[in-house]
């Protein structure tokens, strides 16, 4: 059973076009969005979210469509972003006192615990909270109801790496029952690399893979050496080619290494490494 | 249970969590009957995915190592169950070809090694 299934979404605007995007994502798992800033990210998601309506595509979020019962829809979405969605002027308890109202499966007690967990201050307003609080108080919102899927759009911006560290251990806990699943767009994967089960890598408003991180590491390999080792069959197969005076590297699948000489070095690239080499690719 | 995940390793995670294990549980150091931490905690703990401790998982279970049992979890299995005998018993094939090879070395009569062989056991 999948958390989330997006088939066929598309949104077009006048400069840009998000297209034919599918994906699944199977109940207890973690799936990166990944992306340079432009690539449809944000657009995706407010589309899933029902921020933004799509021209065509169906999103099941536990297999229920946004038209079925928009209310349950919007109940089961825990959603954080980049910045701070609630007024200002807010203190903690009219965050509370807004979220009781919307939101039926919302427990008080949970959420004032949580607050105090994180040292929330009761007082303080939304807009004097530091970046680490704002994103503290959004998740002890969500974390206070019944949610099924949890989106987080770029929430990891400019966040310091103990946070960092707290949000992972978060999006884990949440994942723990095995029966909901976390979506997170980024466009620095290192920060969530570790925790993700899947990726979905999306350029100019089209997929470019969508796969487990176990397979997509298996499939590619970092091939560094020196300008000799550059054979014409290495240069073909090669992605994101980087050439100095003194060597090269860049990204090969695991199967065409055997073209590769036995001078070269071959390493295990991180996500981030083959996600470069690939935009590198498609815009050279 | 002991596991400890090095990034710089040549092998990957899954295989370094299935491996770690299997060391113990041959040595001894996991009894059978320990239920192991269930893969989502196991993932939390080491600050991996899921699908990586799934697969290391699936592999000490397709070896024999462990079962997973409905409702309970994975299970560390008896020792003298035949998949786990296999594995012994390459063990102590392994360590006699050294000992022979060793013998090789200052060339010991086959009557001689077996003589010690003999007297050790």
């Amino acid at each position: 059973m999948n958390t989330l299934e997006v088939k066929g979404l598309e949104k077009k605007y006048k400069d840009f076009a998000l297209q034919n995007i599918t994906l699944e994502l199977p109940k207890g798992f973690i799936c990166g969005y990944v992306g340079q800033n432009g690539a449809g990210k944000t657009t995706t998601l407010d589309l899933i979210t029902h921020q933004k309506k799509a021209d065509a595509g169906v999103v099941r979020i536990d297999g229920m469509e946004y038209e079925e019962n928009p209310k349950k829809y919007k109940e089961m979405i825990g959603y954080v972003c980049d910045k701070c969605y609630f007024p200002n002027d807010f203190t903690l308890l009219d965050v509370k006192g807004i979220l009781k109202d919307f939101y039926e499966t919302f427990q008080e007690d949970k959420f004032m615990n949580l607050c105090k967990k994180w040292d929330l201050p009761e007082k303080k307003k939304v807009k004097d909270y530091s970046r680490g609080m704002t994103i503290r108080l959004m998740f002890a919102g969500i974390l206070a109801r019944d949610t099924k899927l949890l989106i987080l759009d770029e929430a990891t911006n400019g966040l310091d790496p103990v946070v960092k560290q707290e949000i992972l251990e978060i999006l884990q806990d949440y994942i723990q029952d095995g029966e909901r699943s976390v979506l997170f767009s980024t466009h620095i994967l290192s920060d969530l690399e570790e925790i993700a089960d899947y990726i979905f890598f999306l350029h100019n408003g089209k997929e470019v893979f969508f796969d487990t991180k176990e397979e997509i590491a298996e499939k590619y390999l970092l091939v560094k050496g020196g300008l000799d080792e550059l054979t014409e069959a290495v240069s073909r197969k090669i992605k994101g080619l980087k050439k100095t005076s003194v060597g090269f590297e860049g990204i090969i699948e695991t199967d065409d290494s055997v073209c590769v000489s036995r001078k070269c070095v071959l390493e295990k690239p991180t996500i981030n490494q083959i996600v470069i080499s690939y935009i590198k690719d498609m815009e050279g | 249970m002991r596991i400890v995940i090095s990034n710089q390793s040549e092998l990957p995670i899954y295989a370094q969590i299935k491996e770690q294990v299997k060391e113990q549980i041959l040595n001894g150091l996991i009894n059978e009957g320990t239920v192991l931490p269930s893969i989502r905690q196991l993932a939390k703990e080491l600050g991996v995915s899921v699908i990586t401790t799934t697969r290391a998982y699936n592999e000490l279970e397709n070896e024999g190592f462990i079962s997973s049992v409905q409702g309970k979890g994975s299970i560390v299995r008896k020792r003298d169950n035949s998949m786990i005998r296999e594995q012994y018993l390459k063990r102590i094939e392994e360590s006699l070809e050294n000992a022979i090879a060793t013998a090789k070395l200052i060339e010991m009569s086959t009557e001689e090694l077996r003589e010690i062989f003999e007297a050790l056991l």
